[in-house]
């Protein structure tokens, strides 16, 4: 197989290691290889597989990732309460 | 004359300078004398070697003498010159010595907007000669910041906001860093701030402040801002006062963003735009694969119905009857070549009859032969010679018993 093919080493614990960055970049580096077209079957299939880890990956960090906001004190982080929604709400 | 003064008693006698501290001490009993801010003009200004500054502040009626310490005039942010319209703070204090009463200045403001103008000015000459304010310094934003740090009030629209426009776009982790953006602390809060954050594992730090007057903002003109926005690891966003304002801080930052609200859609994306990328993207894995698969197989197909079986019995006959073909021909080839060759030896062997001397001998003709050498001519004999005669069916043996040497021919 073509070595050159990111991802292609990888194995899935890699790939769930990734940043969300991290996993994009190399999305977006299979879809241009494979856009290129003129590879081999077999390597176009790696990177096609590749390609739908590092999308899910993407996506699974998206979905998992939530909005958090905290204050800096003397003691560390607390939960952020914003006080003017507070007051709306109020 | 002299009756109508009280009598004079030892005790009341002052000296001058118990009279001088009296003084002193009534000033400094008075509130309108102790911490005030006095607006006028420097004039007379002299800048001691022992870095103390003197100067005279003084208006269209008055004026008034002003003593700045070095300690205290070190830490003014600009130059103070003559003709600049000041507001000094201090308080008035007699100067023992002469008795004379002065201004002790703790500090210098700029008096107006044109002042405060020149100040700024100044500041921006200075660091932009500096390099501070150089494309080349300037870091990149993370495209997918995990964390970002706010450097703000916690109070008010501006973290509010900041919160509100993420959360709609992006999910990330905000830290806010609570910071003085307004008065004298500001300075110092801010730096210590931007200081606390690069410490952190932060992605981007935003600097922000809502929209105010040149003063309000004046802290985003301090030098010591300026330098730790520039000394700073991780990328900084300013995002101060409204979109004609610019600070120092601005020009010094990563990114300037017109506003807070601003300063966030700079920092994170849009998650939709994400979303409908990546769909993009699996689309194009799908269809790409799909056609190379279908690619794939087409030329598989058109392979297989080249080498098929069928298609070998076919070729292996075509090449069986084209060598039955080419062996018929040889054999047609190998037979011409004989019926030439008989034709061409008959003919020779005719020829080679007619012009035989065997020939002639079966017309009557006969050969005489000496030896084996053919007798042609009278003088190859003499009498007595044993001679052969060859005619057409054998050979006479005879002896020459005489010779004529009249021609015959």
């Amino acid at each position: 197989m073509n070595e050159d093919i990111p991802g292609s080493k990888e194995n899935e614990i890699d790939v769930w290691n990734l940043s969300f960055e991290e996993s994009l970049t190399k999305l977006e580096e299979i879809v241009k290889q494979l856009e290129d077209g003129n590879l081999p079957l077999e390597d176009s299939l790696s990177l096609f597989e590749c390609g739908i880890r590092f999308s899910r990956r993407c996506r699974e960090l998206l979905e998992n990732a939530r909005h958090r906001v905290d204050i800096l004190t003397e003691e560390g982080f607390e939960p952020f309460e914003d006080q003017k929604e507070i007051d709306q709400v109020r | 004359m002299s009756s109508l003064l009280p009598p004079v008693r030892n005790k009341q006698i002052l000296a001058v300078s118990d009279l001088t501290f009296s003084i002193k001490r009534k000033f400094q009993q008075d509130s309108d004398m102790q911490d005030v801010w006095v607006k006028g003009e420097i004039s007379n200004l002299t800048n001691h070697r022992s870095g103390h500054s003197y100067f005279t502040l003084k208006d269209a009626k008055s004026q008034i003498q002003c003593v700045m310490f070095k300690w205290y005039a070190k830490r003014l942010k600009f130059k103070p010159s003559p003709g600049m319209k000041v507001i000094v703070f201090g308080s008035v204090e007699i100067y023992e010595a002469r008795s004379q009463y002065q201004i002790q200045v703790v500090t210098i403001r700029p008096d107006g907007i044109g002042e405060l103008y020149k100040a700024f000015e100044q500041l921006k000459i200075k660091l932009e000669a500096e390099g501070l304010f150089s494309e080349v310094h300037k870091k990149p934003l993370p495209k997918y910041p995990s964390v970002i740090a706010v450097a703000s009030s916690p109070t008010g629209a501006v973290i509010h906001d900041i919160i509100n426009i993420t959360r709609r776009r992006y999910p990330v982790h905000i830290i806010l860093a609570p910071t003085q953006v307004q008065g004298a602390e500001a300075r110092e809060s801010i730096v210590r701030s931007i200081q606390l954050l690069n410490r952190m594992n932060v992605d981007v730090i935003i600097l922000a402040r809502g929209g105010g007057s040149i003063e309000d903002l004046w802290p985003f003109n301090e030098e010591e801002v300026a330098r730790a926005i520039y000394y700073s690891d991780t990328p900084v966003v300013s995002a101060i006062g409204h979109e004609t304002d610019y600070t120092i801080a601005d020009f010094t930052a990563d990114i300037r963003a017109p506003t807070p609200s601003a300063a966030a859609e700079l920092t994170v994306p849009d998650v939709s735009d994400i979303r409908q990328q990546l769909s993009q993207y699996d689309a194009i894995l799908n269809h790409t694969i799909k056609e190379k698969i279908s690619d794939t197989s087409q030329r598989i197909a058109q392979y297989e119905s080249t080498v098929s079986i069928k298609r070998l019995y076919e070729i292996v006959n075509i090449k069986q009857q084209r060598m039955k073909e080419m062996n018929r021909y040889l054999q047609r080839l190998a037979h011409h070549k004989i019926d030439i060759t008989n034709t061409r030896f008959a003919s020779a062997y005719a020829y080679l009859n007619a012009v035989s001397p065997l020939h002639t001998l079966k017309r009557g003709y006969s050969i005489t032969l000496k030896g084996k050498t053919i007798v042609s001519s009278i003088t190859q004999i003499k009498e007595g010679d044993e001679i052969e005669i060859m005619v057409k069916d054998g050979m006479i043996e005879s002896t020459v018993n005489a010779k004529n040497d009249r021609e015959v021919v």
